[in-house]
């Protein structure tokens, strides 16, 4: 006699209520407060609301004290809340030349006007643990300046001055927003950004790395790269005008690339360009570099196969959200399918015995 | 759950779906991009569905979803619960009260009617993506209807294997012209996808709709000197003892042994309460089910 299995409600219920639990950990540790996440893991806040595509620090605190610190379950958690909000409008381009830029550095120029301002980076720290931060984490007394309001000029625009690099396309037209059509290829540059700078930091970094190392190698230098807030603009209907109705962090990163001409262009050189919500600073350089290998077709440069150059395969891989959905999906029932290939297995396994064995009786 | 709207998505998200799908019914196995949204649970996990069924469901409805065939798999738990909270809509297990039906991987052995919607669950939307990865490609071979490609493939199984090696998402033509992928049901399923009720298939991630109307042709491919052939494991529910249904293989001992069962728990169930019990079934009413 058997009793079919049931349950599945019952067991969701007992998942969930122990998940809360986990999350939790040991109660006499005291819980995280949502600005504790904010102020001390603003590097995990800044990467979900990259790739959450919201700038919202609080929210992005929650989701990542909701998700136990797993930043793709966060930019999820994010991600289905963004697309339930109403859209006002879209905001006037940011400027980033208006940026009051707490780190600004140029790998081409010794020095340029705005200066090289190195800010609150990792770069030239030792990876030593730091073992007395267990104890205390205090950071003492830090020197300040005044900040720098009057804006800091693009280093690119000194080599625009001598047509040494490629001028861009310019245009009032307004992109097609992602997250509200769907994506038909071949997609025009801008909306290969969007897609871009949403995408998995994991993945584009590797995508960056494989043209660093041979595959549509196309030689990047970090012309420049801004990290700071800038003002956002809207133009309100009934005003008639733009005011500010915010600021946001943002992370730029221009990449200047050799470019030895093509049957179209002469030689000049050629940009790559990141622009990520937040201190982002290794998504940005690699949306750059990724960006430029998907330049290929626009520059007449040869399709050499590489899968940074390949904006179907890069486009539709490069979303975590989607990813991680449809890899674990696996782990949902397949007794139907699998089901179906037993018996297919067994069928086929059963002729070839029968053919075997008949080939062995002639 | 107030703070949302009646199904969740808002009326102009589900306007865009509902053309995607009437333009999907207008052109039968044709696969329509539609600006997919991030549904509260992953991709892969019946999103699509979950869009068509929120842009279908009135406050009238009666919803039912099974996974498997079966009401209570724990996905098909959660997305039932999930229109109870954000839809309000009555609920049924029974395939003859449902007005909608979400599915994933069956169709529900009962013959649905004309007053009935099936929305399946699709993961890859597109049948000649194993065969060209590239979705700018598959686009034109669909466009052109040029379809060698499946008939090579199909040919193939037959010289290795002897036989077509595809058990599920076994590829159908719809109408005589676009060439579909059914969904990872069994092929044992092909055969009711003509049928009285309207059909709706949403792939979430993939950001496609397509639909087959009631009463339209789909054919199973095949050759003429390899027929398609419906298949399932031959034997009776163990539980209800109906042979014409499709059976989920369970291991019930260290040794291995197996027993069979109707993967439609609906349809066992009514069977079994209308006093049909198969080789290790107890009469209803005497189990906890």
């Amino acid at each position: 006699m058997y009793v079919a299995v049931k349950g599945g409600e019952r067991a969701i219920d007992n998942a969930h209520a122990w998940l809360a639990e986990e999350r939790r950990g040991d109660p006499s540790v005291p819980e995280l407060s949502l600005a504790q996440i904010r102020e001390q893991l603003s590097l995990s806040v800044n990467r979900v609301m990259a790739e959450g595509s919201l700038f919202d620090p609080d929210l992005a605190a929650l989701a990542i004290k909701q998700s136990r610190g797993d930043l793709i379950e966060a930019i999820f958690l994010i991600r289905a809340y963004r697309t339930t909000l109403p859209r006002f409008g879209g905001s006037h381009p940011i400027d980033t030349e208006r940026m009051s830029c707490d780190r600004r550095v140029s790998a081409t120029f010794k020095d340029a006007p705005g200066g090289q301002v190195l800010g609150p980076t990792f770069d030239y720290t030792h990876r030593l643990l730091d073992f007395k931060l267990a104890a205390d984490g205090d950071a003492g007394e830090v020197q300040t300046a005044e900040p720098n309001q009057a804006g800091t000029p693009h280093i690119m625009s000194f080599l625009d001055r001598e047509d040494l690099i490629q001028p861009e396309l310019q245009s009032d037209e307004v992109p097609a927003d992602l997250t509200r059509t769907p994506l038909e290829l071949p997609a025009s540059r801008a909306l290969r950004l969007q897609s871009l700078t949403r995408a998995d930091e994991g993945f584009i970094l590797g995508m960056a790395y494989s043209t660093q190392r041979g595959y549509a190698r196309n030689h990047a230098f970090v012309a420049e790269l801004r990290i700071g807030a800038v003002p956002v603009e809207m133009e309100i209907p009934e005003l008639g005008f733009a005011i500010e109705i915010g600021e946001i962090t943002v992370t730029e990163c221009e990449t200047v690339n050799q470019f030895k001409g093509s049957k179209t262009e002469p030689p000049q050189f050629t940009r790559g360009y990141g622009l990520v919500f937040g201190m982002t600073e290794r998504k940005a350089i690699s949306m750059a570099l990724v960006d430029r290998a998907l330049r290929w077709k626009e520059l007449g440069e040869d399709n050499l196969g590489a899968p940074a150059q390949d904006e179907e395969f890069v486009l539709y891989h490069s979303d975590n959200i989607q990813a991680t959905g449809f890899l674990e999906h696996i782990k949902l029932p397949h007794y139907v399918d699998f089901q179906s290939e037993l018996e297919l297995i067994r069928k086929l396994r059963r002729e070839a015995q029968e053919n075997i064995a008949q080939e062995a009786a002639e | 759950m107030s703070d949302y709207n009646f199904a969740y998505l808002d009326e102009q998200t589900k306007r865009m779906i509902r053309r995607a799908i009437l333009k999907g019914l207008a052109i039968p196995g044709y696969q329509v991009p539609f600006a997919s949204r991030e549904m509260p649970m992953p991709y892969g996990w019946g999103t699509g569905g979950v869009q068509v069924s929120a842009a279908v469901l009135t406050p009238d409805d009666t919803f039912k979803v099974i996974d498997q065939g079966a009401d209570d798999t724990t996905n098909a738990v959660s997305i039932r619960r999930f229109f109870e909270k954000t839809a309000g809509v009555a609920v049924t297990e029974a395939t003859l009260e449902a007005s909608v039906i979400q599915t994933r991987h069956r169709i529900p052995e009962e013959d649905l009617r004309d007053d009935q919607i099936l929305v399946y669950q699709v993961p890859i939307p597109e049948p000649l993506r194993f065969l060209e990865p590239s979705e700018v490609e598959t686009r034109k071979m669909h466009s052109l209807e040029e379809y060698g490609l499946m008939h090579v493939k199909l040919y193939e199984d037959i010289s290795q294997h002897g036989d077509i090696a595809t058990a599920y998402a076994y590829p159908v033509k719809v109408e005589g012209r676009y060439v579909m992928d059914p969904s990872p049901i069994p092929k044992f399923d092909n055969p009711k996808l003509e049928m009285a009720g309207i059909q709706l298939f949403g792939a979430g991630r993939e950001q496609r709709i397509y639909a087959v109307p009631p009463y339209t042709q789909v054919v199973s491919l095949d050759f003429d000197d390899y027929p398609f052939q419906a298949t399932k494991a031959d034997h009776a529910c163990d539980l209800c003892g109906a042979d014409d249904s499709y059976l989920d293989e369970l291991i019930v001992d260290d040794t291995g042994s197996r027993m069979f069962m109707c993967s439609d728990t609906d349809y066992c169930r009514t069977r079994r309460k209308a006093g049909f019990v198969g080789a290790q079934g107890v009469p209803y009413g005497e189990d906890a089910a």
